[in-house]
């Protein structure tokens, strides 16, 4: 396997007295999907927030593409490629389709919208990602459907040249069709060289899409393996923490 | 196709041509498409300024039949300058309400900035663009100090502007003390009430007015087709464009036939007309074409995702305040154009007709939707009323009580409009 594009080396975070995070390792590679599980209040939710910038880490290393770097601030992710796709979504239900997909990165000349120019990257983004369930680039998000506004979300992060992107529990609130076009989704994205983690409660979708995964049990990692080498009933032993990996590699 | 586009994954499926089926399909080709997408939209519940169209033109008939004098020259000129500080206060109160807040001190600021600059400009005073700009600074401040509190304290804004409603009448009455009233002395300023463009003048606003929207359609579309995407029939922009020409036309001709009585001659479009046109036009351009426009518009939708979209929300929504209080002062200066003088209870009343203004025209007080025209067409119904029932003679009770009945309406349509786009269309 390839160097991964982003690795974390014995991250700590802790809340006054409760340590969420107790030295983790981490990896994700490009053109891989990496699936994060864990049981609630594993730590899950703290390792992304650190990723994404919006709480950093208190101790350990964070490698971007092999160089050590610091995530303090949205900023520094979104300049590394770091995209966050958050479970609640986090779309302007007042804004359409393309508006979304450029919300705080306009395109703009003269100090006016490129919205000709979003338009034709914005459809080349969804189709890209061979998205056909969108009838029109600028209907407004309200108008949507859940798994159309996740593709929305999703498409927001292939639209900016993403390197990494954390998918939050993408199909928690979809039905069994919506669910299955989002994990293609999922797929088609890390077929374009994206590093893709996602977290997952569900594993189904796990084991139908990722190539690696990596389980957190109360903020250490359990388990970090290809999916191919392991069973569901293993993963659950891992997550419920009756079992765990000798050395975690 | 465009070979600039930077995304590598983006220009590779462009260059595939996978991305033309989905390109162009947002935006309707024919004239039909347009029609059908429109009507889609009023069925989805945005509705925009249809119904205070509605309402205006209904009024219009209603007044007109049992009144003569509605549709005289004469009393459409008073109308306009009747409107025009309602119509600059609802403007002001937009760039609020697309956030979903509101500035119940709007009103109020102008008092104290107006009251302000009147009293610089007695005689022996300050120059009056001097003084004005005092004012326009004392705006600016006040918004200031409401947006620190609502964005960076973090109350709601209803609460700091109703604390700065009562706080700033005090001030008020302090800056007017025992005088009661200050008589205004600068002609430029009056003359904004009385003073009229020459024939030739109105004729030449409208031709700018269409020279503008023509020129930044056009070049919407050169922009675009540079690019590759596609644009709708022109046909579109021509009916657009001629409708707005033919009323236009006829404004400008009734406004330039002779209102005035045997002896003096009054004629021509009222100056207020292209000011506020003028301010309505380059807000509409910002917010429709700028980043800051569009993060309002963001923040008032979804706060959160405007944050996480990497979006400075606190510094946006502190200079929307500013942007408010700043628009409200030059209410003022029509305001206090058309009363003469400046007194303590200045501006007290006139904040919730202007709120009223905005959600009858269409904002909606949720955040997020309207529009600067929404404001327009809105002060112009609020006006409508005032004047007509006026004109008829009725107490000024009746007004009140059908201003507030037309807010409720309008609230109750904006509460089903937003159901039931909430709901999927």
């Amino acid at each position: 396997m390839n160097s991964p594009i982003i690795e974390l080396k014995a991250v700590t975070k802790s809340f006054g007295p409760v340590n969420v995070l107790k030295g983790v390792d981490f990896a994700a590679h490009a053109g891989r999907v990496t699936a994060l599980v864990g049981d609630n209040g594993a730590g899950k939710s703290t390792l992304i927030k650190g990723l994404a910038g919006v709480q950093p880490y208190d101790g350990g290393e964070v490698l971007f593409a092999g160089e050590p770097v610091q995530l303090g601030h949205p900023r520094d992710a979104s300049k590394h490629g770091i995209e966050v796709v958050y479970q609640d979504l986090a779309l302007c239900d007042n804004l359409d389709i393309v508006q979304n997909m450029f919300l705080g990165r306009e395109e703009v000349r003269v100090g006016t919208f490129e919205e000709g120019r979003m338009e034709v990257e914005a459809a080349a983004a969804l189709q890209s990602l061979s998205v056909r369930t969108v009838k029109s680039l600028r209907q407004k998000v309200a108008s949507l459907s859940g798994g159309q506004r996740q593709t929305v979300a999703i498409a927001r992060a292939v639209v900016k040249q993403s390197k990494v992107v954390i998918l939050d529990e993408p199909t928690a609130a979809l039905g069994v069709a919506q669910t299955a076009q989002v994990l293609s989704l999922v797929r088609r994205l890390a077929d374009h060289g994206v590093a893709v983690i996602m977290i997952s409660h569900n594993l189904a979708d796990v084991f139908e899409v990722a190539d690696d995964v990596s389980v957190l049990y109360l903020g250490e990692m359990t388990a970090r393996l290809p999916v191919a080498e392991t069973t569901r009933d293993d993963v659950v032993a891992y997550i419920t923490g009756t079992k765990r990996m000798e050395r975690v590699a | 196709m465009s070979a600039e586009i930077e995304n590598p994954i983006a220009r590779e499926a462009a260059e595939r041509g996978q991305a033309e089926s989905l390109l162009g399909k947002g935006i309707e080709q024919g004239v039909g498409d347009h029609l059908r997408a429109y009507v889609k939209r009023v069925a989805g519940g945005e509705m925009g300024a249809l119904p205070a169209i509605g309402g205006l033109v209904v009024l219009f008939l209603v007044f007109w039949f049992s009144h003569d004098a509605f549709l005289s020259e004469r009393n459409m000129a008073n109308l306009l300058t009747q409107a025009a500080p309602l119509v600059m206060l609802g403007m002001a109160l937009v760039f609020v309400l697309l956030l979903g807040e509101i500035d119940l001190s709007a009103g109020v600021t102008f008092g104290v900035a107006m009251a302000v600059f009147v009293r610089l400009t007695q005689p022996d005073g300050m120059a009056w663009p001097l003084a004005l700009l005092v004012a326009l600074g004392i705006g600016l401040a006040i918004g200031a100090f409401i947006g620190f509190f609502v964005a960076k304290v973090g109350i709601p804004s209803f609460v700091v502007s109703l604390g700065m409603f009562l706080g700033l009448q005090g001030v008020l009455l302090v800056i007017i003390g025992d005088a009661g009233a200050y008589r205004l002395i600068p002609e430029p300023i009056k003359a904004l009430n009385t003073q009229n463009l020459p024939v030739w003048g109105g004729w030449l606003m409208l031709a700018i007015i269409l020279g503008l929207l023509a020129g930044v359609a056009l070049w919407d579309r050169a922009r675009r087709a540079k690019v590759g995407a596609p644009n709708p029939s022109i046909t579109i922009m021509l009916v657009k464009l001629g409708a707005i020409a033919v009323l236009g036309v006829l404004a400008v001709w009734f406004f330039n036939q002779d209102r005035g009585s045997a002896a003096i001659s009054i004629q021509g479009v009222p100056i207020v007309a292209p000011i506020v046109i003028g301010i309505a036009m380059i807000g509409t351009f910002l917010l429709d074409r700028s980043r800051y426009g569009r993060y309002l518009y963001a923040i008032g939708g979804n706060k959160e995702a405007a944050r996480r979209a990497g979006i400075n929300v606190t510094m946006v929504r502190w200079g929307a305040f500013m942007v408010c209080s700043t628009l409200a002062v030059s209410a003022g200066v029509f305001y206090v154009s058309r009363v003469g003088s400046a007194d303590a209870g200045m501006g007290r009343e006139i904040v919730l007709s202007g709120v009223a203004a905005a959600v009858v025209g269409g904002v909606s007080l949720f955040g997020g939707r309207g529009r600067l025209v929404h404001a327009v067409i809105g002060a112009l119904v609020i006006a409508t009323i005032q004047n007509g029932l006026g004109l008829l003679g009725l107490p000024a009770g009746a007004t009140l009580a059908v201003s507030g009945g037309v807010l409720i309406l309008a609230a109750t349509v904006d509460a089903l409009a937003r159901r039931r786009a909430g709901s999927g269309g």
